[in-house]
């Protein structure tokens, strides 16, 4: 009985100590949340000035760059996926992952090779177990990217969507490195503090999202003057702004995944306490189950010994 | 004069500073050019790296150093983007 008692109050010192821990990884992702979301807020007036500097220069230049012109025969297509340096964060990183798979499957019986680029260390370790080629991977930086991360990432992107603009069927083209002809991200889309969805989005050939701006239903955009001429500047502009749609789908990766650490370790948090509370009971009841045991066995034995002494 | 620019720097991480300006100066990759209110529309690549200089009204003058920028000047405003902008020294001494 007493062993009993002893095993469940071990039981219960272990279940609270879990629950410190995952209370204060649950505060922790809930700031992180917070602070995610100032930077995208961040990051908004200059991803909205790239946009309407684009969509500017679209209007006025004859839109014609490798970056912007679907391939007319896609062989490989580049997939970046998104996923999380740490566990503890719930389905964040699978899902992203499955979503990546169920990407990856749709190229494939599209014809297309996939080409893997993977950020943090979650789907890296999935895909090295299985032992499937990865092209290119970064880690470290999956809850505060920064932009310098992303630029490094795009520029890689970007080589290889150049170098694959060449490619012949039975290999690489006259530059002898296997480009890509697609680009696709797999990202996790924050959609509130309870919802965060992974998506797929092309980020090459690049598709300008124009949303109707209220100056362009007035009337046509001003003509504008250029230094230096059109083309040499979609040509500096377009790598900075795929860039800036990573560092973008970064951003909103990271406050997903502290969102999903929040709700994960809230319900660890909780758990951890239910525990401890039936265990508590358990051990109060088993305690009294002795004590009750102890006093019927001393009642019986005073009991045992009246009815001797009397007989005598 | 009355008129004055409106003018935004942003950096890819945050927003700089925006506010009125008498003159922006900057120097893209054709030369030097100042933009006063009233400047036709222009898109511009800055110089690397590249020096853009505010000049507020009341004669103060700041001054930053903008790496991988492009300068945007539209009839709503002025616009430097950059990807990275840090204060110079020279914006201490102001005018």
């Amino acid at each position: 009985m007493a062993a009993q008692v002893r095993v469940l109050r071990q039981r219960i010192r272990s279940a609270k100590g879990m629950k410190k821990i995952t209370k204060a990884m649950e505060l922790v992702a809930t700031s992180r949340i917070a602070k995610s979301q100032a930077r995208v807020e961040a990051s908004l007036p200059y991803a909205r000035a790239i946009t309407g500097v684009l969509t500017a220069l679209a209007s006025n230049a004859s839109v014609d760059h490798p970056l912007l012109t679907p391939r007319e025969r896609v062989r490989r297509a580049g997939v970046l996926l998104v996923t999380a340096d740490r566990g503890l964060a719930g389905g964040y990183s699978s899902n992203a992952i499955k979503t990546a798979e169920s990407l990856i499957a749709r190229l494939q019986a599209d014809g297309k090779e996939p080409v893997l680029y993977v950020i943090g260390r979650k789907g890296v370790s999935f895909y090295r177990f299985r032992n499937r080629p990865i092209e290119a991977s970064w880690t470290g930086f999956s809850e505060q990217p920064s932009f310098a991360d992303a630029r490094e990432v795009g520029e890689t992107l970007i080589k290889a969507f150049s170098a694959g603009a060449d490619d012949v069927d039975s290999g690489p083209g006259s530059d002898g490195v296997l480009g890509v002809d697609e680009l696709h991200i797999v990202y996790t889309e924050f959609k509130s503090l309870m919802t965060q969805t992974p998506v797929t989005r092309i980020i090459g050939p690049l598709q300008v999202d124009e949303r109707p701006r209220s100056e362009a239903a007035v009337g046509v955009l001003p003509d504008y003057d250029f230094e230096p001429d059109p083309e040499e500047l979609l040509d500096a502009l377009l790598p900075k702004y795929i860039n800036t749609r990573i560092y973008a789908a970064l951003l909103e990766s990271a406050a997903s995944e502290s969102a999903a650490r929040r709700r994960a370790m809230k319900s660890a948090t909780d758990n951890a306490e239910e525990m401890v509370e039936k265990y508590t009971r358990e051990m109060n009841s088993a305690r009294q189950a002795g004590i009750t045991q102890e006093i019927s066995e001393i009642v019986g034995g005073a009991n045992a010994l009246a009815a001797s002494g009397s007989e005598v | 004069m009355a008129e004055q620019l409106n003018v935004q720097l942003v950096a890819v991480e945050e927003k700089v500073w925006s506010g009125k300006a008498e003159m922006v100066i900057a120097r893209t990759t054709e030369g030097e050019l100042g933009v006063l209110p009233g400047h036709a529309p222009l898109l511009g690549q800055l110089a690397e790296p590249g020096q853009v200089r505010i000049k507020l009204p009341g004669g103060e003058q700041l001054a930053y150093e903008v790496a991988g920028g492009f300068l945007s000047v539209s009839e709503r405003g002025v616009t430097v983007l950059a990807e990275s902008a840090t204060p110079t020294s020279a914006a201490a001494q102001g005018n």
